[in-house]
């Protein structure tokens, strides 16, 4: 199939970008790896492309003592390469490289990720475990988001009418920090059938524990210590957290917690 | 193996070298020329409007008055007929496939409208305004289910939903006596899509001048395609000509008369335009014929020592709405009944198949055709009695196994296997595999993933002839298989084949044959296949036929082309003919040699120097070719592979794999070991990820490919194959089919290692594909059966 008849914009700038934004509806794309599909399949069929893949504020990635920030439209494959700083580490590398296939990871961008909001994505599930900060501009300025707090349902996010994801910006954990990243996919490069990242980091009090691939927002789940030290199981973690949950579903999230955990202690210091 | 070509060392590029493949310089430049790469001045992109429904009454189509001009209609269609493919085995029922429905739709996908445009886009554009109305029926999306009494009836016309059933008995009664386990079994394939790279595609033409047709499609069987369009639309066979360019895979999805060809073709003609039409993976998806889906009730009678006795099997095959052309709607579950046995003796054997009529898409024949699914049920019922009898399942074949004293042997179902040592194969696999380390690994291990290992063994029965296919009495029977030969006034060779080569390899291994026969060396060997205006009739590319009957063909045409060649050359060598040797390029007599390139000078451009009597129908010569007898060749395998499974997850991870086969004389090892892998790697999707399910509405329930999972380069290990070579006493050089062998066996090897795997835990799989779900949902109902 072939898409529905379309206009296409270019911005080169973020004033352009918002000044298009401003003017009219546009479904904003970068790396089109998803939105692309979706209208070949003529099941999405947005009246005007806004594409920001060139614009130069997006496309930068900037480092302070604290944090460092990446432009919506910096790539996976910039991340998975260390073309860009990894606050983690290693581990943003190490998420990005199992990202779909290496195609899309040359096309595909951190901030179209978050904003296509598949529950199913990396970033989805692991933004929010290194508590990472959103920032968006919109009519009104700049807003700041955080990344467990921006997707609120399958494809659906915080993001207005008129508003673009400026950065994303991923706080560096402390020395003694450790980090657990699982997946169950069957075959390299489809999306997760389960997933939990896990950033254990008493020193400065974000560890975290996220479940992703639920059909919904990422899960964050209440005493993320409890569950890193083994005093509650991930099962019983899923099950208070949601209590409507298929047993089926529970068995295999409850996995990936344990393969996270598991990941986390045989991980260097 | 016939006659002798004299050379004194093996040749680098003759039969069993391992000549790279010649196209493949084209290919993997991205120089190859498919349907899609076909631009026309003037031409029209079509899209169709598709049924939404699996089975409803149309009760209107509306269609804007301002697009009525791009629109057309089955009533548009003037004189066209629908497609029909009768068996002519009693008690078929025919159904006619219309080109566009008008009355009623029996399948998601079936096309209602042809839209035209200058763009795909824009035909697409068009048939999204066309208004239709539907009285849905209930659809029937389970063939267990549309047995039932009461089940709608898709052809209002018959009695129940089934094009055919077949039965087959042979000493059944009393065979049973003895018996010292009787083990009963249900197993079920998954209906699949044959997704080769490159979907179907097609260019239409009309030529007014000429009053010719010319149909540029991506096919496997162009001769057979012509026929069929020629009776479609009332046209002449002269006026009709199929082209098959370059063709990214078939497997069988390209062995097909499509509603799609014979619409474009009419509208070319009626519009006096070319006319596009390119599948897009959608309609592959959820439009386009399917394969595979079986339904097996086996039952297995056995002594105490796993000597198989007797076999009972009722088998279905859900055959979709309608009988594809050629090959007709029963093929696949009238050959169940025949080969179910496998290279296994018995005393008895009792079957009957029927195909059985669905709201789906039809089938087609798919690598492998029937033998995928009888691999899997009669392999995995093996395991059963031999879990059973508390024998290994190494055992239990030795001991049913046809053996090589037995050779040529017949078996219960009147196959004639022509050579080969079964049981060999089977010990070269095991001992591959190193089954002895594996079992003992398997006393050790306590976590959460268990490894098992896997066995099956088959045979393939290829290019079988006439007396077969006429016994199916389908449109259509393999005779002669013909090839020309021609010799071009600079030396070359010229080979000219009515079958297709889209991965097979046949430009490289015709060419390999010819430079055997004549000594032509292989860069002036150009193989020409695809079009039906320069190449002689053929059935096409299917059944694992092109290396066997084309090979032979070829052979036999440059055998009578070297005998004009030594005609020619004896007189200028003042020499006789049976002392002329042809090799390297030239023909020698003794001492003396004149060069072919010579000859061929001779015949076309210097004929004063030609001898008296000379034969006038000089350097070009076309034979026809059929084996010493047409019961096929059987090529046979036996696969082993090493698992693990997640019990956790219910994930399994293919370890080792091992394929020990036997093509008998390979014309080229490399070639021989591509179309293994290639369909190992497609019997790997049969066994883990492939399916494609319907809702009881008959909707197609995977319609992309994330969806739709295809097995991909990091699902496969590392193969290891090991060749045997037993000739064929039936085929030119000892050669056997070999190109669907690899996609048999994967199922019932991988299924029988995961079911070793999950032995200790009492867990059991009976259907493919072992997916997460079905892996732990048989773990949850053995520990469930442990409470109980």
């Amino acid at each position: 199939m072939k898409p529905v008849d379309f206009s296409y914009l270019n911005a080169m700038n973020l004033e352009q970008a918002e000044n298009a934004l401003a003017g009219q509806s546009c479904s904003i794309v970068s790396g089109n790896q998803s939105l692309g599909p979706m209208m070949n399949l003529r099941l999405a069929r947005p009246g005007v492309l806004l594409d920001v893949s060139r614009v130069e504020e997006l496309r930068r990635a900037e480092e302070t003592d604290t944090e460092v920030r990446f432009g919506a439209a910096v790539t996976h494959a910039e991340i998975e390469d260390g073309t860009v700083p990894d606050p983690t580490g290693g581990w943003m590398r190490a998420a990005a490289s199992n990202i779909a296939h290496r195609a899309v990871r040359n096309r595909g961008t951190i901030g179209g990720s978050l904003c296509h909001a598949d529950p199913a994505a990396d970033w989805v599930t692991v933004l929010p475990a290194l508590s990472a900060q959103i920032s968006i501009a919109g009519p009104d300025g700049v807003r700041k988001v955080d990344a467990i707090d921006f997707v609120v349902g399958p494809y659906a996010t915080v993001l207005a009418p008129g508003e673009i994801v400026v950065s994303v910006a991923v706080p560096k954990p402390s020395a003694a920090a450790r980090w657990g990243y699982w997946k169950f996919v069957r075959q390299v490069g489809e999306f997760s059938k389960a997933s939990a990242a896990i950033l254990d980091d008493p020193d400065t009090g974000r560890s975290r524990v996220i479940v992703g691939a639920l059909g919904r927002q990422p899960l964050l789940i209440d005493k993320p210590d409890d569950v890193i030290a083994g005093r509650i199981d991930g099962k019983a973690a899923l099950s208070h957290a949601l209590p409507d949950m298929p047993a089926c579903a529970v068995r295999m999230h409850a996995v990936a917690i344990d393969r996270a955990i598991e990941q986390m202690a045989g991980s260097p210091e | 193996m016939a006659g002798d070509t004299g050379t004194k060392e093996r040749s680098n590029s003759g039969v069993g070298a391992r000549q790279i493949r010649r196209e493949d310089d084209r290919l993997l430049r991205g120089k190859g020329r498919f349907v899609a790469d076909i631009k026309m001045s003037g031409m029209q992109e079509l899209a169709f409007l598709r049924s939404p429904l699996a089975h409803a009454r149309i009760k209107s189509i509306t269609v804007p008055d301002a697009l009525r001009d791009t629109v057309y209609l089955a009533a548009d269609l003037t004189g066209v007929i629908g497609i029909r493919a009768d068996s002519g085995l009693p008690g078929f029922r025919s159904s006619v496939q219309p080109i566009l429905a008008d009355t009623k739709v029996r399948h998601v996908g079936e096309l209602i409208a042809a839209c035209l445009s200058d763009t795909r886009a824009g035909a697409e554009d068009i048939a999204e305004e066309i208004q239709t109305e539907f009285d849905e029926l209930p659809a029937v999306w389970d063939m267990t289910a549309a047995q039932s009494p009461d089940a709608p009836l898709i052809h209002e016309n018959w009695d129940k939903n089934a094009f055919l059933e077949t039965q087959t008995e042979v000493d059944f009664d009393g065979a049973t006596a003895d018996a010292a386990v009787v083990v009963n079994k249900t197993f079920r394939t998954a209906r699949q899509c044959m997704a080769p790279i490159e979907g179907r595609g097609l260019v239409a033409v009309w030529d007014r001048t000429l009053e010719v047709l010319t149909l540029h499609s991506a096919t496997q069987m162009p001769h057979i395609v012509r026929t069929g369009l020629a009776e479609c639309l009332g046209l002449d066979h002269g006026q009709v000509r199929v082209i098959s360019p370059d063709v990214g895979g078939g497997f069988g999805y390209k062995g097909i008369l499509l509603a799609e060809e014979v619409c474009a073709c009419y509208l070319a003609i009626k519009l006096d335009r070319p006319i596009r039409w390119i599948e897009d993976r959608r309609e592959h998806l959820t439009a386009g014929a399917n394969c595979r889906e079986h339904f097996y009730d086996i039952t297995g009678y056995a002594a105490a020592d796993g000597t198989l006795l007797a076999v009972d099997c009722n088998a279905l095959v859900d055959s979709g709405a309608y009988s594809s052309y050629p090959f007709s709607a029963c093929l696949e579950a009238a050959q169940v009944t025949s080969i179910l046995p496998g290279p296994y003796k018995m005393r008895g054997y009792r079957c009957s198949a029927t195909s059985v009529t669905t709201n789906k898409p039809p089938i087609l024949p798919f690598r492998g055709v029937a033998r995928t699914g009888v691999c899997f049920a009669i392999e995995l019922l093996l395991d059963a009695i031999a879990r059973e009898l508390s024998i290994a399942p190494e055992e239990i074949r030795a001991r049913n196994l046809v053996t090589p004293q037995e050779m040529p042997f017949t078996n219960i179902t009147n196959k004639y296997f022509d050579s080969g040592d079964y049981p060999e194969a089977l010990r070269r696999a095991i001992e591959a595999i190193d089954l002895p380390s594996i079992r003992s690994e398997q006393k050790s291990q306590t976590g959460r993933e268990r490894i098992g290992v896997g066995l099956s063994i088959f045979c393939e029965q290829g290019a079988h002839g006439t007396s077969v296919y006429h016994g199916w009495g389908i449109p259509m029977v393999p005779g002669f298989e013909q090839a020309t030969a021609r010799l071009t006034p600079d030396g070359g060779l010229e080979l000219r084949v009515g079958v297709h080569s889209h991965g097979q390899g046949l430009e490289t291994t015709l060419a390999q044959i010819a430079h055997e026969r004549l000594g032509i060396t292989i860069e002036k060997i150009k193989v020409v296949h695809g079009d039906t205006a320069y190449t002689p009739y053929s059935t096409g590319t299917w059944g694992s036929r092109c290396i066997v009957m084309a090979g032979g063909a070829v052979a036999t045409a440059c055998d009578a082309l070297g005998q004009r060649i030594r005609n020619i050359a004896g007189h200028l060598l003042q020499s006789e003919n049976d002392d002329v040797a042809l090799e390297d390029g030239v023909a020698r007599a003794g001492t003396a040699s004149v060069s072919i390139e010579e000859v061929a000078k001779t015949w076309y451009l210097k004929p004063q120097l030609l001898p008296d009597g000379v034969d006038p129908r000089g350097l070009e010569a076309t034979e026809g070719y059929k084996t010493v007898q047409d019961t096929g060749t059987f090529s046979y395998a036996c696969h082993a592979v090493k698992v693990s499974v997640d019990l956790d997850l219910g994930h399994v991870k293919l370890l080792d794999y091992v394929i020990a086969e036997d093509a008998g004389t390979m014309i080229n090892p490399m070639i021989v070991d591509g179309q293994v892998l290639g369909g190992a790697v497609q019997g790997i999707g049969t066994a883990l990820f492939e399916e494609m399910p319907f809702s009881e509405t008959g909707q197609p329930m995977a319609s992309t490919l994330a969806d739709y999972h295809l097995p991909v380069a990091a699902d496969i290990p590392d193969i290891r194959i090991i060749h045997m070579e037993t000739p064929s006493p039936l085929s030119y050089f000892g050669q056997k089919g070999i190109g669907e062998s690899g996609a048999i066996g994967p199922p019932a090897a991988i299924a029988n290692a995961v079911n070793d795997a999950l032995s200790s835990l009492g867990a059991e799989v009976a259907q493919v594909p072992m997916t997460p779900e079905r892996i732990l949902a048989a773990l949850d109902q053995a520990e469930k059966g442990d409470k109980a």
